[in-house]
């Protein structure tokens, strides 16, 4: 095989637009603005086609000249090309013709779509040299970074709020990680990581290798374009956090339209919060750039309450460039978006997958998504790891002795027919 | 006691490496002023052409962010600690 070839050419600032080596730095020294990686797509546009794309396994990886390492992939090469699910039950109860779910929920190999950035953020990070890594994180991430680093073999150390689902904490304990409760909110473990990044020089995979880190949710926007037949969806609906992963599915749009995968059309991104925490809905319903952050977040969806989202501004950009919208939903909301979802398309998303859901359905209610257009929702998480929030909200098994009265009894009133039918015999 | 202000790794040189520095005055504004005297340059790089605190900008006073206060207008008196921490991504 011949010597990989690098198409990502420099960190530039969003901001100002000044030019940065490609190091383990992620702020302009000038204004702060958060640096981004920079390619060379018309080298990229000679490299890529349909059918090469097509040709390669199927792993996020198949997109390699658009994402941000030098060499190949030395982390998480098996992560991604998650289904794509055309769920028409659901799309019948939400009253819409063409429905699709990313399914997230069974990304490799921790469940979430994290896996997707981590993979990109360690693979960096073994270029750069770095030994340690860490993370702050609401949960997903630190499950995503603490498998993958055992996987490579690096140390980890992730910072999570101390009142985090159980199932999430387990849920990095058990690779051997580092993890670190920090009594407090997740912003206010963001705000130490950041200070500990400056003083200790691991790589931290959210805040010096957040250039590579972030660039990792592009693939699931390309991989949503390929698996709909290399078109876009006209509505894409997008869990926001600190708004990262919507503004990079934009940017995977654009840039399969840039380097010619796709031909241009016009589509929406939309933004979906919890109520309890929706700094960048409220602006985007306010009409304001201005983000005001939240300073208590209180709601069942810990994965997304970052009340001081870092990409928010650009969050509000991409929805504003595109025609799309912001919703949120109460907690009620959530849990029934969650048993929606897992009724009508089997798919058993977190919490932040039923925030999305539920905001689809709000968002179509008021016309803001026309009924006959198609929309995928992006669901980026397993409820198996935030089951504590759904608990006594989806009932309870009956109970019974092993004895067929009582089953008969159990099942009189739920109108199954009582006749006993037998399969038809072979074909003499 | 000083006011001590904790400088975060991309400003350092501006600083001479130095993590933490003193400062003196009444408010946010005042503290950024002065400090601006003693490292020339460090002003334009927290705030914009209007005066404003840059977007990706946080400013905390014993840990409580500048928006949920009065912004540049906020008091400080000596012994605070004022953190300026750049704004980081999700998780």
């Amino acid at each position: 095989m011949s010597q990989p070839q690098t198409f990502f050419s420099n960190l530039k600032c969003r901001e100002c637009g000044r030019l940065y080596p490609k190091e383990a730095i992620h702020i302009c020294e000038f204004d702060f603005g958060p640096l981004e990686a920079a390619y060379d797509y018309d080298l990229i546009s000679r490299h890529i086609s349909r059918d090469i794309i097509a040709s390669r396994p199927q792993t996020m990886w198949r997109y390699r000249e658009l994402l941000p390492i030098d060499g190949e992939p030395t982390v998480g090469q098996q992560v991604g090309f998650t289904p794509l699910v055309r769920a028409d039950r659901l799309a019948a109860k939400l009253g819409v013709d063409e429905l699709y779910i990313k399914n997230d929920t069974v990304n490799y190999p921790t469940l979430s779509f994290k896996d997707r950035v981590v993979s990109v953020a360690l693979s960096r990070a073994r270029e750069l040299g770095f030994q340690i890594v860490a993370c702050a994180s609401t949960g997903n991430l630190a499950n995503s970074v603490a498998a993958n680093a055992a996987a490579a073999g690096l140390t980890s150390y992730v910072l999570i709020p101390a009142d985090l689902e159980r199932s999430k904490v387990v849920g990095s304990l058990v690779y051997g990680t580092q993890v670190i409760g920090i009594h407090g909110a997740y912003d206010q473990v963001n705000r130490l990581c950041s200070e500990i990044a400056g003083k200790y020089g691991w790589g931290f995979v959210n805040v010096n290798l957040r250039p590579y880190y972030a660039e990792g949710s592009k693939s699931m926007g390309f991989e949503i374009a390929e698996q709909l037949g290399w078109k876009l969806p006209k509505h894409t609906v997008i869990p926001m956090a600190s708004g990262s992963l919507l503004t990079k599915i934009h940017k995977a749009y654009k840039e399969f339209i840039r380097v010619g995968i796709l031909n241009e059309e016009p589509f929406s991104v939309h933004g979906a919060q919890a109520s309890g925490c929706s700094p960048i809905s409220s602006a985007k319903k306010r009409a304001t750039d201005m983000v005001k952050p939240v300073p208590n977040p209180k709601t069942i969806v810990k994965s997304l309450a970052i009340g001081t989202p870092a990409d928010g501004y650009y969050a509000l950009r991409s929805m504003q460039e595109t025609g799309g919208s912001a919703e949120d939903c109460t907690d009620e909301e959530v849990i029934e978006g969650i048993r929606h979802l897992a009724e009508y398309a089997g798919i058993f998303a977190e919490t932040a997958g039923g925030v999305t859901v539920a905001c689809a359905r709000k968002l179509i209610e008021s016309g803001k998504i026309p009924r006959n257009e198609s929309i995928v929702l992006c669901i980026t998480g397993h409820g198996l790891k935030t089951q504590e929030a759904i608990h006594g909200e989806c009932g309870e098994p009956r109970l019974i002795n092993p004895s067929l009265r009582e089953f008969e009894a159990l099942i009189a009133n739920d109108n199954i027919p009582t006749t006993t039918t037998t399969a038809s015999s072979c074909p003499s | 006691m000083p006011i001590l202000v904790r400088i975060p790794s991309p400003l350092r040189k501006l600083t001479n490496d130095q993590e933490i520095v003193p400062a003196e005055g009444a408010t946010i504004g005042d503290v950024l002023a002065n400090l601006d005297s003693t490292f020339p340059g460090l002003v334009e790089r927290i705030c914009d052409e209007q005066g404003n605190v840059r977007r990706f900008v946080n400013i905390f006073v014993n840990d409580e962010d500048i928006r949920f206060l009065e912004e540049k207008a906020t008091t400080v008196k000596e012994g605070d600690e004022i953190s300026i921490v750049p704004a980081i991504a999700g998780g």
